[in-house]
């Protein structure tokens, strides 16, 4: 069986966010990582190729340090990646992104299963999945935290407000990864130094037949700011009981919270 | 003609429609009315009709149902079809979906079958000159984004909690549209497991209280536990606190668990990493309760006690206990 990840490099979770324009401060950044759900969705393609046999192809979409996020998904033990670089490719709204991942999928496909992150963290939109299952005409699953492939088609667990939603859905099709799904390994030594050798195709707008009109935005960022502080903390003094009382006072009174 | 209409999906589980559906649907209201349009509410389901008046107390003009047998359980492709097809046949300006898991599984669809923009966890919408702005948080609350539609009809997912409600007028109608739908779809919900019944759900609770590493081990957890019930409300955990297993990730509060907006968030033993600060400084009102004077949860909170997580929790149960049994 073909799989095929789509991940996203993103700012390392831990690292504060400087902004300008319409932007982050790509320089400010001090680490980039691959998105966490998207490690959810690589372990998973791996599992699977694990207990049968499957090849991995990662396809990530973003300027050159991009291949690192592919390299690092290889030495977790994906075969090969595609990295989609474009000049025309920076700053690409959610529908556009789809969109060039979506003709590479099919370009390198047909895929039996597509995996991918529930959501990017960073942009936050959690739309990849849904527009790609659209954009290839799939069945789609997101947010799964457990997957399991039987007699051609996939059961999928999913979790929503209070419940567990059990799906089952035909093959091919897009499945995103929630937390909870896996547990994802680090790469090791072997891994890396193997990952080194293993091919990065690169495709471009005109090998993926992308014009200007197929990756025109459908939505734009106006402005990116910092949040506005929070106001100065009130601190409670006093013993605990002393403290609770007044606190209890203060929600009510003041914050009229409770 | 401009668009000016608004379109809002009401989503309801067990017969009742969600309160982010009518949160969509008062911010709805809201747009229709600033843009001259009508309001329309669409229903999918099996035996769901009933709830359309519902929808016109909230301030739907029309509702559109959709009533079938097939449509028992959820599937997102049947659902999108049905958006699709009333975006399609209304041409409204706007399409607004609540960010639910449903809602999140179901937008991206119909944003690829409109080829509309579409932006995802909005915290507010306005109005310029005709055109909808949005702002949303980006790399969870640690930046805000103000964004527009370049696209005709503007698509839009409503995060939870944050619009404000609207009374319900009871004397309001609304004309019923029968739609009929092409029910198939690969993928499909087979079965819903309810979680234990009783149990407040993060991204909807008005009340969180959240613990975090200076409980020092799961079996303390019963104290965050406790405040959460006397206060009705919800339990979080840090990360730390959910990598450790003490708690299921499910409770996770922060970057990669869940971004929730209560009117009160309880943080107790409970640093700060930047990362859980992403996923609550949008609370309303935030108290911190560690020892530790530099914790950065202090920079967020709104009132502080600066105390021993053990000492200060039992106390504030008994007064909270207290002050909820003086108001019934």
């Amino acid at each position: 069986m073909r799989i095929a990840v789509c991940i996203a490099q993103v700012p390392d979770t831990a690292t504060r966010v400087q902004v300008e324009g319409a932007g982050i401060v790509e320089g400010a950044v001090s680490s980039w990582i691959v998105s966490p759900y998207d490690e959810f969705a690589v372990e998973e393609a791996l599992r699977i190729k694990e207990a049968g046999e499957a090849d991995v192809v990662v396809f990530s979409l973003g300027p050159e340090r991009a291949q690192a996020a592919i390299r690092t998904a290889l030495a977790m033990g994906a075969d090969s990646g595609v990295h989609l670089q474009d000049p025309s490719f920076e700053g690409l709204d959610t529908l556009a992104t789809a969109r060039a991942l979506a003709a590479a999928l099919r370009k390198q496909g047909p895929f039996d299963l597509i995996l991918t992150g529930q959501q990017g963290v960073g942009g936050d939109h959690s739309q990849v999945p849904g527009l790609l299952a659209e954009m290839l005409d799939l069945p789609s699953v997101t947010m799964a935290v457990k997957l399991e492939l039987r007699d051609g088609g996939a059961r999928v667990e999913r979790e929503i407000e209070g419940a567990h939603e059990h799906w089952e859905t035909t093959l091919p099709a897009v499945v995103s990864a929630q937390k909870g799904l896996n547990e994802p390994r680090y790469a090791n030594l072997k891994g890396i130094m193997q990952a080194k050798k293993k091919p990065i195709a690169r495709l471009g707008a005109s090998e993926l037949g992308l014009d200007a009109a197929a990756l025109a935005p459908r939505t734009r960022v106006l402005e990116l700011a910092l949040p506005a502080s929070r106001p100065q903390v009130t601190m409670i003094e006093g013993d605990p009981a002393t403290q609770s009382r007044e606190l209890i006072r203060l929600l009510h009174e003041e914050a009229k919270v409770l | 003609m401009t668009a000016a209409g608004v379109v809002v999906y009401a989503e309801h589980r067990a017969g009742e429609l969600k309160r982010p559906s009518l949160e969509a649907l008062s911010e709805g209201r809201r747009l229709a009315d600033a843009l001259d349009g009508r309001l329309h509410g669409v229903l999918v389901g099996s035996g769901v009709g009933g709830l359309a008046s519902e929808l016109a107390r909230y301030g739907a003009d029309r509702v559109h149902v959709f009533d079938q047998p097939e449509l028992a359980h959820y599937a997102t492709e049947s659902v999108a079809r049905a958006l699709a097809q009333v975006a399609e046949a209304e041409r409204p300006a706007a399409l607004l979906v609540a960010m639910t898991a449903m809602g999140k599984d179901l937008a991206p669809r119909v944003a690829a079958r409109l080829d509309a923009g579409l932006v995802s966890d909005c915290q507010a919408l306005e109005l310029r000159q005709g055109r909808l702005v949005a702002r949303r948080s980006m790399y969870s609350g640690k930046a805000i984004a103000t964004c527009a539609w370049e696209s005709e009809l503007q698509i839009a997912t409503l995060r939870p909690n944050v619009f404000p409600l609207a009374e319900p007028d009871a004397s309001r109608q609304a004309e019923v549209v029968k739609g009929e739908l092409d029910a198939a779809a690969r993928a499909r919900v087979t079965s819903v497991e309810a979680a234990s019944a009783g149990k407040v759900e993060l991204t909807e609770a008005q009340v969180i209280v959240s613990g975090g590493r200076g409980l020092k081990g799961p079996e303390n957890f019963h104290l965050v536990e406790s405040l959460a019930e006397a206060l009705g409300g919800a339990v979080g955990a840090s990360r730390a606190v959910v990598d450790a297993g003490w708690k299921d990730h499910q409770y996770q509060v922060g970057q990669t668990g869940k971004t929730v907006s209560p009117t009160l968030y309880v943080a107790c033993g409970i640093s700060g990493a930047i990362q859980h600060l992403a996923g609550m400084s949008s609370s309303r009102v935030i108290v911190a309760i560690n020892k530790d004077p530099d914790a950065p949860i202090f920079k967020v909170a709104n009132y502080g006690i600066l105390g021993d997580v053990f000492e200060v929790l039992p106390k504030l149960t008994e007064e909270a206990r207290a002050h909820l049994a003086s108001r019934n």
